[in-house]
């Protein structure tokens, strides 16, 4: 991994007595791209508010490239934000927006102007200059905003919940531009959301929150495939959390029939969570599977239907693209390597909290 | 038949509105001195309102602290606002209770308690203390319509300004300032209406000598009502009617919301 860039050191921050961020850790390297994802309260935007240094914490340190700039107020850090309600300067125009933080800096106008138009290109807007913000559609404010902050040549750009106000098409298309301008720039992004599928798409690493704890660091793949806790796997997708037991190396006793997972080191007898993602449940004849039961909801979603079986007291919940009408008896098989076996939670943070998005 | 009705009705609304008002515009253009007959057209009564001196010295005075505690109220009234606006929200809707409570306050209460504070504090009446009255009750008109505006504002623009390397001033003159003008501009202008056209309190805190527009015609018209009063009261309802027409053009027709909000 490329070097650090950002320390934050044992950051605790309470506002009227309420913990938003409980001694957080967390390292950011060069030219990252960053999520910190969680639900709404779970610190996310405090953390990038301190890092942006629009907020101070009670406790703890920023460290930024080797520099404490915990004091540091917002207008002498060097790194810039794009804001999650654009927060375009509406009486400014296009071109005057872009190059308000240039003109602060007392650039050339010949300087402004080719940044301007560098910017403009790099977002897809160019000749937008003379327009009025107000006149623009939302996705063009919010890229807008991203050209006002790069011009500024960060070397971190704080992202709040950029793509929050846009519909789902735009947001999408959004998600690729903003990875294509992430390498072309080849700086660092922190990027905040609590839209899963945004973080799985982009980053190079999540960070999960909840509650003011970090709950999982990891890249995407890991964080999908091997959550560390409840929260996380109910978090990220949705996903069968069945509580069990371990009764040895390789084997768990779920809802008391065994199965064979790949996870060591558990201990015997132990009881665990088990997280299983429902296209990971495989439908079978009856007499094939290792479980048996019936499909009890079917729903068709455009990919793949999801289905409930209920079997073994438990609704499993499964995407399949194969239909098993309702009613239909069925056999469940789940291969070793789908199986996460999570310790339980040791305390009432860690503690999966539902959540629907 | 009965758009008919309503047409009638409406006319006979503004009628007796404007009846009175409009019997002064006319009177003021009468040649005859007497209200009883019409005399034929003339501007006689605006010319000789405009050579006599004492009116001159009264219009001076008026416009001279119209635009004076305007000025300073839109000033003061907009500091305020930025400090309410970072107050929490308690303290915040209180300190706006306080500050409506001389609008709603009786003028003559507003008035005489202002006359007692100077006296007792040894002020010598005049021009300086008719302008500190001013200045207090028109400030509550600019917080009035600029705290509105302050509400509407993005907070995040101001923190955007800073985070492009702008300091808390600059940020505030080229972000936030831009997106106030207008709420202050129709909160100088509601001033300075309310100014132009205050009678009582100028009444009891200006000293002997000292008049304003409307004090002179007051002492005019007790002495026995000359048409050149006709004609000056036709002058300061045109101001304010223009004065109050360019408020509520101003953009957003913000003081039909501000008088909503309350």
């Amino acid at each position: 991994m490329s070097k650090e860039l950002i320390h934050l050191n044992n950051i605790s921050k309470s506002f009227d007595g309420q913990m938003v961020l409980d001694e957080l850790n967390l390292t950011i390297h060069e030219n990252e791209f960053v999520t910190l994802l969680g639900p709404s309260g779970c610190g996310k935007t405090t953390t990038l508010r301190i890092l942006g240094g629009f907020a101070t914490p009670d406790t703890g340190s920023v460290i930024f490239d080797g520099q404490d700039i915990t004091k540091l107020p917002p207008n002498l850090r060097p790194l810039n934000t794009v804001f999650q309600k654009y927060a375009l300067f509406t009486h400014m125009n296009i071109a005057e927006n872009i190059a308000f933080g240039l003109k602060i800096r007392k650039k050339s106008k010949d300087y402004i102007a080719d940044k301007i138009r560098y910017a403009l290109k790099l977002v897809n807007l160019e000749g937008y200059e003379n327009r009025m913000p107000d006149s623009l559609s939302g996705g063009q404010q919010q890229r807008i905003a991203i050209a006002r902050a790069i011009v500024n040549e960060p070397k971190v750009l704080l992202l709040d919940e950029p793509l929050g106000a846009l519909d789902l098409k735009l947001r999408q298309e959004m998600q690729y531009e903003l990875i294509r301008m992430k390498n072309e720039l080849g700086i660092t992004f922190v990027y905040v959301t609590h839209d899963q599928e945004e973080a799985l798409t982009m980053s190079d690493t999540i960070v999960v929150m909840n509650q003011g704890y970090i709950q999982q660091i990891g890249s995407p793949e890991s964080i999908y495939n091997e959550p560390e806790n409840a929260f996380v796997a109910d978090f990220i997708g949705d996903s069968n959390i069945i509580s069990a037991t371990m009764i040895e190396d390789k084997l768990v006793n779920i809802l008391g029939t065994r199965f064979t997972c790949v996870d060591t080191g558990f201990g015997h007898n132990k009881p665990v969570d088990v997280v299983i993602r429902p296209e990971d449940v495989e439908l079978t004849a009856p007499k094939e599977g290792i479980l048996q039961g019936v499909v009890s909801h079917l729903i068709f979603k455009g990919v793949h239907y999801e289905m409930e079986v209920m079997a073994g007291g438990f609704e499993w919940l499964v995407h399949s693209t194969a239909l098993h009408p309702v009613g239909q008896e069925v056999g469940i098989r789940i291969d070793p390597y789908n199986i996460q076996i999570m310790n339980k939670p040791e305390s009432e943070d860690e503690e999966a909290v539902a959540i629907d998005i | 038949m009965r758009n008919a009705a309503k047409k009638i009705y409406i006319t006979l609304i503004f009628l007796f509105l404007y009846a009175p008002i409009g019997t002064l515009m006319v009177l003021s253009f009468n040649a005859s001195r007497t209200r009883a007959k019409w005399g034929g057209f003339t501007f006689k009564w605006y010319v000789e309102l405009f050579q006599n001196d004492d009116i001159l010295r009264a219009l001076g005075n008026t416009l001279l602290i119209a635009l004076v505690s305007s000025i300073t109220a839109a000033f003061i009234g907009t500091i305020a606002c930025i400090a309410m606006n970072g107050m929490k929200k308690r303290t915040r809707t209180i300190m706006m209770g306080v500050t409506n409570i001389p609008m709603l306050n009786a003028d003559i209460v507003t008035g005489i308690s202002l006359m007692l504070l100077f006296i007792s504090f040894g002020f010598r009446f005049g021009l300086g203390t008719i302008l500190l009255s001013h200045i207090t009750f028109n400030i509550p008109y600019v917080i009035l319509s600029v705290m509105p505006r302050m509400k509407q504002l993005n907070p995040s623009t101001y923190e955007a300004a800073l985070d492009l390397g702008a300091s808390p001033v600059t940020a505030f003159f080229k972000v936030v300032f831009p997106d106030l003008l207008p709420g202050i501009l129709s909160g100088f202008l509601m001033a300075f209406t309310m100014s132009l056209d205050d009678f009582i309190i100028t009444h009891f805190t200006k000293g002997a000598g000292v008049d304003t527009l409307s004090t002179k015609i007051y002492t005019e018209v007790r002495k026995g009502i000359k048409p050149e009063m006709y004609a000056l009261s036709t002058i300061i309802f045109a101001t304010v009617l223009v004065l109050l027409i360019l408020v509520n053009l101003s953009p957003e027709n913000r003081s039909e919301k501000i008088f909503k909000e309350n």
